[in-house]
């Protein structure tokens, strides 16, 4: 941070604020940004650690270290905190720093409100946290806290899980509409929507999704509490209600929700691959139509989660060939990237390595999807270990390593030093075996049948929850390795240039290396 | 820095119209939901009250089995069954069976039964003329009553349906009556039922 301060003096505005004032009261986007990056990895060591105590029980059948209440408690934290707090935030994070900078504007649009959506955050996660404490422990129903389970039989802390998720939906939300008048009033001139870089496109459409599905999540968990605290029966059978409906409304939000947390990932793969291809992105328009076909099918394919429940076999029809249709524009992102990579001057730095990864680990978990999709052999997968290897494919390899992508390759702009190789590289391929290694046996323990959500189960899932428990340590300690290379990049390391990689493309690396403290005070000039 | 071409304000605008418009239309999907669930039959919930047509005639040349379930929620200590398991019947003939339930508690209690028919496509065509699922039912303590249930099966029933089969289950009441104030005679609170 502090060469960040020391670059203020060549700059006629003011700098940063000192001390602790600066953070509380920044309208600054890359001290928010910075502020969303370090509270996502707090809230991904914390949700790691969940994970661990899960992997720990999980190492051998029986009953060994926590007791099945507090273990449904750390599936349903480890859930919730990854999903809102790590990689949610870390994309905000990103879009915040990155943003203004590839469009040629000085600031995000709204940037008042901007502190004040990244604020809530800390206060919807302490009062989230806090229910690991309170009696009756934290909620127990996963983190798709399905109706009767988190109403009837949910814990009392409930009512506090539920204030939790309205805070972080407000907070994504002002997000998400900052994004948008961002992006639409402060381009630089000449910068028209078919020149904008792709992050940029696929974090409109992100912020389009979450305006559109958060109010109806926020509006799931209001019937919740009213059911919980008012004797409405919204999910209660018993009063004329239908827990069903709480899986249909809630997966109205929760599928989009997907798409909202690997989009910016579509984005950001989207300049790292050309840049270390040294190749232009292949299919720019192609790119653009397709995150906007995979966001709006989004919509109309929610009840592919819901297939045992009943569905008719019409409903079972519609919901599995709009699923699969999903695998026509995401095929063509996929193509692209290879496309793009295909007789490039290739080399593989950290950023590339983890973005390559991406592509082939993601369609991976797209293949899983698809075998998900099926309706008749979904009877069979649904509530196993499968449903769980497929969607950790698509979200650690995913989202994550798309993060991880994004920080090695803005790092240099963001510290002004160039991070080390040798142990970003490190991290990249203790992170790959170890992911590789807890997940990929997943998909045999679900296909021979083991539930999700278990503490304890049949002994002839035990090799290969053993290996996959030592994959997941291996993961989680790596991240420690992330951490320190991060805070070592800070501190110091070779002086990164304006443009630390020969194949870049865009505004961001004609700023100074650490981005000055205001930038783009007069708009560039986009041809 | 005089920039904002466009107005942040339209576009503030424009998007909060969109999150009250969404956040509007989690709650729609509450009745819509019941409104297709009601047309199509595919949650299980059969229809409210049945006016029958006078003069409608018995197909007696076919004959549809009706199985009958009764469970109790969760809490509930009733003792419910049904006392007719299954009855063979000609669709269009209005039948009449019986449910008994007891109290064996110390207390006052009120039940309320939900049914579910299966398989769910004959929904539409299950009509009940009268049914203890319309109404809440009070037992005292130790008491024990039979429940009446009058339905017709639709003359038309698709053909490839020949087994239908409706199951009950009865819940606690007893808090919620009392929040009402109403014990006894209680009319339906249930639209559904």
């Amino acid at each position: 941070m502090s060469a960040v301060a020391d670059t203020h003096a060549q700059d006629h505005h003011h700098g940063p604020a000192k001390g602790f004032s600066r953070w509380l009261l920044t309208t600054n986007h890359k001290d928010i940004g910075t502020m969303y990056l370090i509270f996502s990895f707090a809230m991904f060591l914390l949700g790691g650690t969940m994970a661990m105590v899960i992997r720990a029980e999980l190492f051998q059948p029986g009953l060994q270290i926590v007791q099945p209440e507090f273990f449904n408690q750390m599936t349903t934290m480890h859930g919730l905190i990854m999903v809102f707090g790590a990689v949610m935030p870390a994309f905000v994070g990103l879009a915040n720093w990155m943003i203004p900078l590839m469009i040629g504007a000085p600031d995000m649009a709204l940037p008042r409100m901007n502190n004040w959506s990244f604020w809530l955050l800390p206060c919807a996660f302490l009062i989230l946290v806090s229910t690991l404490f309170m009696e009756g422990g934290a909620p127990n129903f996963g983190w798709t806290f399905y109706a009767p389970l988190s109403t009837t039989y949910g814990p009392p802390s409930t009512t506090f899980f539920i204030f939790a998720v309205h805070i972080m939906g407000i907070s994504s939300i002002m997000g998400a509409i900052n994004v948008i008048a961002t992006i639409l009033n402060l381009r630089a001139p000449g910068m028209t929507l078919m020149k904008m870089p792709l992050f940029v496109w696929t974090w409109l459409i992100t912020a389009f999704l979450l305006i559109a599905v958060m109010p109806v999540l926020a509006g799931v968990v209001t019937m919740m509490l009213m059911d919980i605290n008012f004797g409405t029966s919204f999910f209660d059978a018993s009063g004329g209600g239908d827990p069903v409906l709480f899986q249909h409304v809630f997966w109205f939000f929760g599928h989009p929700e997907v798409y909202i947390m690997i989009l910016p990932a579509f984005g950001a793969v989207s300049h790292i691959i050309p840049a270390f291809s040294r190749k232009p992105l292949f299919g720019y328009a192609s790119m653009v139509y397709a995150v906007g076909a995979i966001a709006l099918l989004s919509f109309v394919v929610w009840a592919h989660h819901m297939f045992t429940v009943g569905i008719p076999i019409a409903g079972q029809l519609f919901f599995m060939y709009a699923t699969m249709l999903i695998a026509v524009p995401t095929g063509v992102k996929v193509f692209n990237w290879v496309a793009t990579m295909f007789r490039g001057a290739l080399s593989f730095e950290a950023p590339m390595l983890f973005a390559v990864a991406f592509v082939i680990l993601f369609t991976i978990g797209g293949f899983s999807g698809l075998m998900l999709a099926i309706a008749p052999a979904d009877f069979q997968y649904h509530d196993t270990y499968f449903v769980v290897a497929h969607f950790h494919y698509v979200l650690v390899p995913g989202a994550i390593f798309g993060i991880f992508a994004s920080a090695y390759f803005w790092l240099p702009k963001w510290t002004g030093h160039m991070y080390d190789e040798t142990l970003a590289k490190t991290h990249f391929w203790l992170s790959f075996i170890g992911m590789n290694l807890a997940f990929f046996p997943m998909h045999f323990l679900g296909l021979a049948g083991m539930p999700r959500r278990i503490p304890d189960y049949a002994l002839q899932f035990a090799d290969f929850n053993m290996v996959s428990s030592v994959g997941a340590f291996m993961f989680g300690a790596t991240q420690l390795l992330f951490l320190f290379i991060v805070v070592k990049c800070i501190r110091g390391g070779k002086e990164a240039a304006a443009k630390p990689w020969d194949g870049a493309e865009g505004l961001e690396w004609t700023v100074a290396s650490p981005a000055p403290y205001h930038t783009f005070v007069t708009p560039p000039e986009v041809k | 820095m005089a920039r904002p071409a466009r107005s942040n304000a339209r576009v503030i605008t424009w998007c909060m119209a969109g999150v009250i418009g969404m956040f509007a239309f989690g709650f729609a999907l509450v009745p819509l939901y019941d409104v297709f669930c009601e047309l199509t039959g595919i949650n299980g919930k059969t229809g409210g009250r049945y006016e029958a047509t006078v003069g409608a005639d018995a197909d007696v040349t076919r004959t549809v089995q009706v199985q009958f379930l009764a469970q109790n929620g969760p809490g509930m200590p009733w003792t419910f069954r049904p006392v007719t398991r299954s009855i063979e019947v000609h669709p269009g003939e209005p039948v009449t069976v019986n449910f008994f339930a007891q109290n064996p508690t110390a207390v006052a209690m009120v039940g309320q039964a939900v049914p579910s028919l299966s398989p769910s496509e004959g929904t539409l065509y299950f009509h009940k003329t009268e049914c203890f699922c319309f109404n809440q039912q009070p037992l005292a303590a130790g008491e024990s009553t039979e429940m009446p249930l009058v339905f017709i099966v639709d003359r038309d029933l698709p053909a490839h349906i020949t087994k239908l089969t409706l199951s009950y289950t009865l819940y606690d009441q007893s808090k919620q009556a009392k929040v009402s104030g109403t014990v006894r005679a209680i009319t339906t609170t249930n639209e559904n039922g």
